[in-house]
C-alpha cells in the first residue's frame, strides 16, 4: 500500500476512535449522572408537568441503548442536541458562535507559532556553543516569567490596564480589527513564551546536526544555512509540541473569551455551565473536541510532509 | 559433539509480498569448545542470527538448539535458557545498566546461575573480575567511570558468570580503538583456552574473526555462501563473494602501492 | 562547575529554590497564623483599596486580601502538588511499564497515549466536573486526567530508549524478572527527567487549577484558592482593580519559581549528559610558542595548505579542553595526505578546524593557516567564505551529513547557485552531472530523491560529488570510509583516488584504520593526544622497522591482519588513551610507552626530520639515526 494512504488511514482512524470515545462519554455523563439534569436545569420551582414534557421531548425516558443510537444518528445529521433550558438547537448556537472562536484561537495559534519559532531560532543562533550567556539568561528569565502568566490573568490585567488607564484598544466584544488585539495577546503570550523555549532547544539541537555543518561546508551565506537547512528541520520537533499546545489553547480560549466577553463558543460554554444547561455543554464540548482532533490531524500531516523519513515509517 | 546447532533458520521482517528475508535457510554448527566465526557486511543478516540465537528475536522458521535443547520456543523457562546461552554486545557503552555498579551487574548474573547468599555472590564477582583482568575495586564503580575496554571486560565477566554452554559475541571489538581491541581479543583467546568456551563470534572484520575462530562462515544477503576452516576461507576462498571480501581488506602490505588504481573491476 | 558557570547558573537555582521553600513554609504556616483572621468580615470596610492596615485592600465582605492570599497558598499549592504527583505516577506506569512488556503492548499504549494527548481533556473534565458537582476533588481529578498523558509520553520516550537498550536485552537474557527489569532498569534510568518535569508541571498545574477556580468549576466557597480570589476580584474589577493584585502576583510568582527550579535542574541534567556545561576559566589558550624554523616543513612554491601551531580549545566543565595542540602540517598541490589516530587523538577536530567548520564555541588559534594565496587567519565573513570555496569537505556519516528534508539534487545544486550565481536550471544539470561523475546510476532520478532513499555507499558517493561540485583544489575527508562495509569502502577509496587523479585536487583524509590510509595516501600523519607524533611516507608502513615513533610501531603491530599468528597473543598497548580534559605534561604517549624516561614525562618533543623522509616527535625515536637539519 502507498505509505501516504496507510498513514492517512491510520491517523483518520485514530481521530474517529477518539471522537467516538468522546461522544460516548458526553452521552454517558448526561444519562448516568445522579439526579435529574432537566430538573436541575429548569430549577426547583418549575412545575413537574413542564419537566416531564421536556424529558419526553428530549427522549430521556427511552431505553438507554435506543437513546444512544438516536444520539449517534442525530450527530451524523449535524444535530448537536438541544438546550435543556430553552429547547433551542445547539447546532444553531454553534453556527453563530463557531467563527469568532476559530478566528481568535487560530490567530493566536499562528501568532504564537510564528513568533516562537523565529525567536527560538534567533536566540539559538546567537547563543549556540555556550556564547552570550547574558542573552541566554535574559531569554530564559523573560520567557519563564511570561509563560507563568495564565491567559485569563493576562486578560484581566490587560482589561484593567486598557479599560481604566488608556483606552487604546476595546476591552470587550468583537468588532473591528482592533478588537482582536487584546484577546489575541492574552491568548498568545504565554504560549509564545513556552513554545519559544522549546523552539530554542530544538534549534540548538538542529544546529548541532551534521547536515548543518555540511551546509556551512558549502560556504553558503549564514542566513541560508539557518533558514534553508536548520529551520525546516527544527519545525518538526517544535510543531509536535505546538500541536499539543493547541489543545491547551482551545481550552484557554474559553477563559479568555469570558474575560473579554467575546461572542464565541467559550462565553456560551461558561454561560451554560452557570445555568447548568447540560444540553449546550454537551454539544459544545463535542465541537471543541472535534476542532482539536482535526487540527491535530492537520499538524500530523504537515509534520509528515516536513519529515518524510521518520513519520511514514512510524507505526503508531 | 556440537554445542550449538542452527538448522534451516529463516527470519522475515514484515509480512506478505513486501517482506524482507533477512536470514534465509541458514545452517550453522558450533562444536563444543570451538569458535565459529560469522562474517558478513551490514545487512547480511549476521546480527539477526545473533539475536535469534540469543532468544531476543523469534525466527520465522527453523530451530536453534543448544546441547540438544530447543532454545527458540516459549516453553523454555528464562532462567534455563540463560544457562544455555548468553550474548556479549557490540557497544560496551550501552550494554551495561548505567544505574548499577559493576558489582551489582555481575552479582545479578551470578544469581541467574544459582541461588547463593550475598557473601558468596560478592566473592564470585571478585573472582570473575580477576578472570577478566580487572581489579576488585572496579566492583564499586559505575559503568560511566570505566573506559570502553574495561566496560567490555565487565560485559564479558557478566556473561561468564552464568557459565553458559554457548556464548554469542556480536561485533564486540568494533566499538573499541585499535590499541584496546587487541587486549580484548587476547583475553577471549586466553579464556577460551582456560574455560573451553564454545562461541559464535560475529564480526564484519575478517582479520579479527580469523584470529579467534577455528572455522568461518561467510554470510551474504541472508545466506551462508561459504563455510570452512579459517585459514582456508582467508587464503583459498572458493566462493566469489568471499574472494571479494578478502580482497577488500585493507592491508599495510599494500601501503604505497597502486592497489587502488589498478585492477579496477 | 567553573566559577563562571556558578555565577550564572547557581543564582537562578538558588533564587528559585528559596522561593519554592518560602511558598512551602507559607503553605504550612499561613493557615495556622492567619486562618481565623482571613475569615473575619468587617462590614465597615468593604471593598477598600490598599491602606496601611490592609496592604492589598479588602474584599466585598471586608476581609483582608493580603491575608487571604497568604492563607490560600496551602490549598493552591497542595492541590497542584497532589495532582501533579498523581499524574506523574499514573503517567510513569502507563508510559514506562510497556517497555518491559514487549513490542505489541508498547505500540498499543503508544497509540492510547497519542490519542489521549490530543484529547481536549480539560474540556471533558469540565463536563464531568459539572455533572459530578463542581468542587475540589473533581478539579484535581480533571487535572490528573489532563497531565497524565504528557507524563506518559515523557516516560514512554525515555523508557523506550531503555527498552531498546542492550543492557535491558542483557537483563532479559539473564532471565531477570519483569518486575526487577522495571524497578532496577527502567525506573532508575528515567527518574531524573521525570522528577524535573514534575517540578515544572507543578507550576503548570497551579495555573490550570486556578483557571478552573476562576471559571467557577474548581474550589467552591467557603474554601478559596488563588483562582477563586481572582474570580471574586475580577467581578469587582471596575470598583477595586487592586483586588486582583495579591492572587495574581502569587500565581505568577509560584509558577515562575517552580518553572525556574525545574529548568535549572533540567539544565544541570543536560549538562551532565553532554559532558560539559560550558563553563570557562580565563581566556582561551593561544597557539603555543613558535617551534622555530626547523619545526614546520619549509613551504615550497607548490604548497597548497600550510598550517603552523594550530590549537583548538573547547570550554569544558573544568576550564578549557584542548583536543588539538600545536599541530603543524603542509600539503602540496595534488598530494594525498592521511591523518591516522584513535578516538580522542584530535584528528577530526584538526580537520574541521582547517576547514573552518569547528563547532560553535570552539576557540581556534594558529600562527599560520594559509590556503593557496590566502591567509585564512586574517579573513572574516564573506571574504573567508569566498576563499574557502576552494576546500571541499566529505563527512563520515553520510546519513546525518545530508539534510533529511531536502532532495539530494537540490543539496548539490545549492553550491554552484550560491557560490557562482549559476541559474537554477543549469545548477540542477550540474548536480546531475556531478552525481553521474561519481558513478551513481540513473543520476537524474536519484537527484530527485531524499537522502534516506539512497543506500549508504550511494550517499557517500553523493557526498563526494558534493565536495567536488565547487571544483575545489583541496578535499578534506573526515573518516569517509569508517561507516562503510569493506567492499563499499574499497569502492569509495577508489573513487576518491580517481577523482583526485582526474581533477588534480589535494586530499587530507583521516581514518582510525592506518591500513586504509596506507593504500590511499602518499604520506600519513599519526596523531596522538592532540599532537602529530609522526609524519611518515606510506612506503615505510610496509616495514615496521622503519617506523620511528613507538606509538606508530605499536599501532601497526596491534592491527591483526589476515596473516597474524593465531598461536601468539596480539601485540597490545598497555593503558588507555589520555583524556583531553586532563592532559599530562610532556609527551602524550609517555604513560603507555615502554621507552619513556623522565624527560618524556616533562618535555614535549618537537617534530624533527627523520631518515625515513618524514618527521617524528619523540625523545627516543626507534630508528636512532635521526637527520638533524
Amino acid at each position: 500500500m502507498n505509505p501516504w494512504v496507510s498513514f492517512l488511514l491510520r491517523r483518520t482512524t485514530r481521530v474517529v476512535v477518539a471522537m467516538l470515545v468522546i461522544v460516548t462519554i458526553a452521552f454517558g455523563v448526561l444519562r448516568l449522572a445522579g439526579g435529574d439534569p432537566v430538573r436541575a436545569a429548569l430549577g426547583p420551582t418549575a412545575p413537574a408537568s413542564v419537566v416531564d414534557e421536556r424529558r419526553a421531548q428530549l427522549g430521556l425516558d427511552d431505553p438507554v441503548l435506543e437513546q444512544y443510537v438516536n444520539y449517534l444518528g442525530d450527530l451524523l445529521h449535524g444535530d448537536l442536541g438541544t438546550s435543556l433550558v430553552t429547547g433551542r438547537s445547539v447546532s444553531d448556537l454553534v453556527g453563530n458562535r463557531l467563527m469568532p472562536t476559530l478566528e481568535l484561537a487560530g490567530l493566536a495559534f499562528v501568532v504564537a507559532l510564528v513568533f516562537a519559532v523565529l525567536i527560538g531560532l534567533c536566540v539559538a543562533v546567537f547563543t549556540q556553543g555556550h556564547r552570550r550567556r547574558g542573552l541566554e539568561l535574559a531569554f530564559t528569565g523573560v520567557s519563564g516569567f511570561l509563560a507563568a502568566i495564565p491567559e485569563y490573568l493576562l486578560g484581566v490585567l490587560l482589561v484593567i490596564g486598557f479599560a481604566i488607564t488608556v483606552a487604546v484598544f476595546p476591552v470587550a466584544g468583537q468588532g473591528g480589527p482592533d478588537s482582536y488585539v487584546l484577546p489575541v495577546i492574552a491568548l498568545a503570550v504565554s504560549a509564545t513564551a513556552g513554545l519559544s523555549r522549546i523552539a530554542r532547544i530544538e534549534a540548538l539541537n538542529t544546529l548541532r546536526d551534521d547536515y548543518v555543518r555540511t551546509a556551512r561546508a558549502k560556504r553558503i551565506p549564514p542566513w541560508r544555512v539557518y533558514l534553508r537547512h536548520a529551520l525546516p528541520n527544527m519545525l518538526t520537533g517544535t510543531l509536535t509540541i505546538g500541536g499539543t499546545l493547541l489543545a491547551t489553547m482551545i481550552t484557554s480560549s474559553v477563559l479568555v473569551e469570558q474575560v473579554f466577553n467575546w461572542p464565541g463558543m467559550g462565553t456560551a460554554f461558561v454561560q451554560a455551565i452557570v445555568t447548568k444547561d447540560y444540553g449546550i455543554v454537551q454539544g459544545l464540548a463535542l465541537v471543541y473536541a472535534a476542532i482539536v482532533l482535526v487540527v491535530n490531524l492537520l499538524v500530523d500531516l504537515v509534520l509528515a510532509l516536513l519529515d518524510r523519513r521518520t513519520t511514514l515509517l512510524e507505526t503508531g | 559433539m556440537s554445542a550449538l546447532d542452527v538448522t534451516d533458520l529463516t527470519v522475515r521482517f514484515g509480512r506478505g509480498a513486501g517482506a524482507l528475508v533477512a536470514v534465509d535457510g541458514v545452517n550453522l554448527r558450533v562444536e563444543s569448545g570451538g569458535v565459529l566465526g560469522l562474517v558478513g557486511e551490514s545487512g547480511s543478516g549476521k546480527s539477526t542470527i545473533a539475536r535469534v540465537v540469543a532468544g531476543l528475536r523469534r525466527p520465522s522458521a527453523g530451530t536453534v538448539t543448544v546441547d540438544g535443547r530447543d532454545v527458540t520456543g516459549r516453553r523454555l523457562p528464562a532462567r534455563e535458557r540463560a544457562r544455555l546461552i548468553q550474548m556479549i554486545f557490540q557497544d560496551p557503552y550501552s550494554s551495561l545498566n548505567p544505574r548499577m555498579t559493576v558489582g551489582e551487574t555481575i552479582e545479578e548474573a551470578l544469581a541467574a546461575r544459582e541461588e547463593q547468599d550475598a557473601a558468596a555472590r560478592r566473592a564470585g564477582a571478585r573472582e570473575l573480575l580477576d578472570l577478566v583482568r580487572l581489579k576488585a575495586t572496579v566492583a564499586q564503580a559505575y559503568p560511566r567511570q570505566l573506559s570502553g575496554g574495561m566496560r567490555q571486560r565487565v560485559a564479558i565477566a557478566r556473561c561468564l558468570a552464568v557459565k553458559p554452554k554457548v556464548i554469542v559475541a556480536d561485533e564486540i571489538t568494533s566499538a573499541l580503538d585499535a590499541s584496546v581491541q587487541g587486549s580484548v581479543l587476547n583475553l577471549l583467546r586466553d579464556l577460551r583456552a582456560e574455560l573451553g568456551l564454545s562461541m559464535l563470534f560475529i564480526s564484519h572484520n575478517l582479520a579479527v574473526v580469523r584470529y579467534l575462530a577455528d572455522r568461518i562462515a561467510v554470510m551474504h544477503h541472508g545466506r551462508i555462501v561459504e563455510e570452512g576452516p579459517s585459514d582456508e576461507i582467508v587464503h583459498a576462498p572458493r566462493h566469489e563473494y568471499t574472494a571479494t571480501l578478502v580482497g577488500a581488506v585493507p592491508s599495510l602490505d599494500n601501503a604505497g602501492t597502486d592497489v587502488l588504481t589498478r585492477d579496477e573491476p | 562547575m567553573t566559577a563562571r558557570a556558578r555565577l550564572f547558573r547557581a543564582p537562578m537555582t538558588i533564587a528559585s529554590l528559596v522561593l519554592v521553600c518560602l511558598f512551602g513554609i507559607l503553605a504550612v504556616v499561613a493557615p495556622i497564623l492567619w486562618g481565623e483572621e482571613a475569615l473575619t468580615a468587617r462590614p465597615t470596610e468593604l471593598l477598600q483599596g490598599p491602606s496601611a492596615e490592609h496592604l492589598l485592600g479588602t474584599d466585598n465582605l471586608g476581609r483582608d486580601l493580603l491575608l487571604r492570599t497568604l492563607v490560600a497558598t496551602r490549598l493552591s499549592l497542595g492541590l497542584a502538588v497532589l495532582a501533579t504527583l498523581l499524574a506523574a505516577v499514573a503517567g510513569v506506569l502507563v508510559g514506562g511499564l510497556p517497555a518491559v512488556l514487549g513490542g505489541r503492548v508498547q505500540r498499543t499504549f503508544g497509540a492510547v497515549i497519542n490519542t489521549w494527548l490530543a484529547f481536549p481533556v480539560l474540556l471533558l473534565a469540565m463536563l464531568v466536573a459539572i455533572l459530578l458537582g463542581a468542587g475540589t476533588t473533581t478539579a484535581v481529578l480533571a487535572l490528573v486526567l489532563t497531565m497524565t498523558p504528557s507524563f506518559a509520553r515523557l516516560a514512554q520516550t525515555l523508557a523506550s530508549r531503555v527498552g531498546g537498550s542492550e543492557y535491558l536485552a542483557a537483563a532479559r537474557m539473564l532471565g531477570v524478572s519483569r518486575r526487577r527489569q522495571f524497578t532496577r532498569y527502567v525506573l532508575p534510568n528515567i527518574a531524573e527527567p521525570v522528577i524535573v518535569n514534575v517540578t515544572i508541571s507543578i507550576g503548570g498545574g497551579l495555573l490550570a487549577l486556578s483557571s478552573l477556580s476562576f471559571l467557577g468549576v474548581g474550589v467552591q466557597p467557603p474554601d478559596y484558592d488563588w483562582g477563586r480570589l481572582l474570580k471574586d476580584g475580577f467581578a469587582q474589577v471596575y470598583n477595586s482593580p487592586t483586588a486582583v493584585i495579591g492572587p495574581a502576583v502569587a500565581v505568577v510568582l509560584a509558577g515562575v519559581a517552580f518553572g525556574a527550579l525545574g529548568e535549572s535542574l533540567a539544565g544541570h541534567l543536560r549538562g551532565q549528559d553532554h559532558g560539559h556545561t560550558g563553563g570557562r576559566r580565563g581566556p582561551a589558550p593561544g597557539p603555543g610558542p613558535g617551534s622555530g624554523p626547523d619545526g614546520g616543513q619549509p613551504s615550497t612554491p607548490d604548497t597548497l595548505l600550510e598550517v603552523d601551531g594550530l590549537s583548538v580549545a573547547f570550554p569544558g566543565e573544568h576550564g578549557w579542553v584542548r583536543p588539538v595542540r600545536d599541530v603543524s602540517l603542509t600539503i602540496r598541490a595534488g598530494e594525498i595526505v592521511g591523518v591516522a589516530g584513535e578516538s580522542g587523538s584530535g584528528k577530526s577536530v584538526t580537520m574541521m578546524a582547517i576547514a573552518q567548520l569547528s563547532a560553535p564555541g570552539a576557540e581556534v588559534a594558529a600562527r599560520t593557516l594559509r590556503f593557496g594565496d590566502e591567509d585564512l587567519t586574517l579573513l572574516r565573513g564573506r571574504a573567508l567564505r569566498g576563499a574557502l570555496t576552494g576546500v571541499g569537505v566529505v563527512f563520515q556519516d553520510s546519513l546525518t551529513a545530508l539534510n533529511p528534508a531536502m532532495r539530494v539534487g537540490a543539496q548539490l545544486a545549492e553550491v554552484p547557485r550560491t557560490q557562482r550565481g549559476v541559474a537554477r536550471r543549469q545548477a540542477n544539470r550540474d548536480a546531475v552531472a556531478a552525481l553521474d561523475a561519481v558513478a551513481i546510476p540513473d543520476p537524474a532520478r536519484r537527484a530527485g530523491q531524499f537522502p534516506h532513499e539512497l543506500s549508504g555507499g550511494m550517499r557517500q558517493r553523493a557526498l563526494i560529488a558534493m565536495s567536488q561540485i565547487g571544483r575545489p583544489s583541496l578535499i578534506i575527508a573526515d573518516e569517509p570510509t569508517t561507516a562503510l562495509d569493506v567492499t563499499v569502502a574499497r569502492r569509495v577509496m577508489r573513487l576518491l583516488r580517481r577523482e583526485c587523479d582526474r581533477t588534480g585536487a589535494a586530499v587530507l583524509v583521516s581514518s582510525h584504520d592506518i591500513a586504509v590510509l596506507g593504500e590511499l595516501c602518499q604520506r600519513v600523519l599519526v596523531m596522538y593526544a592532540g599532537r602529530v607524533v609522526e609524519d611518515v611516507p606510506v612506503d615505510a608502513l610496509r616495514d615496521p622497522a622503519r617506523l620511528a615513533h613507538p606509538y606508530t610501531r605499536a599501532l601497526v603491530a596491534a592491527l591483526p591482519d589476515l596473516d597474524s599468528d593465531r598461536d601468539a597473543p596480539l601485540a597490545t598497548i598497555p593503558g588507555e588513551p589520555p583524556d583531553p580534559a586532563d592532559p599530562a605534561p610532556g609527551c602524550g604517549f609517555a604513560a603507555r610507552c615502554a621507552l619513556a624516561t623522565d624527560r618524556c614525562r616533562a618535555e614535549v618533543p618537537e617534530l624533527t626530520g627523520h631518515r625515513h623522509g618524514g618527521r617524528v616527535a619523540c625523545w627516543h625515536p626507534q630508528d636512532r639515526e635521526v637527520v638533524r637539519s
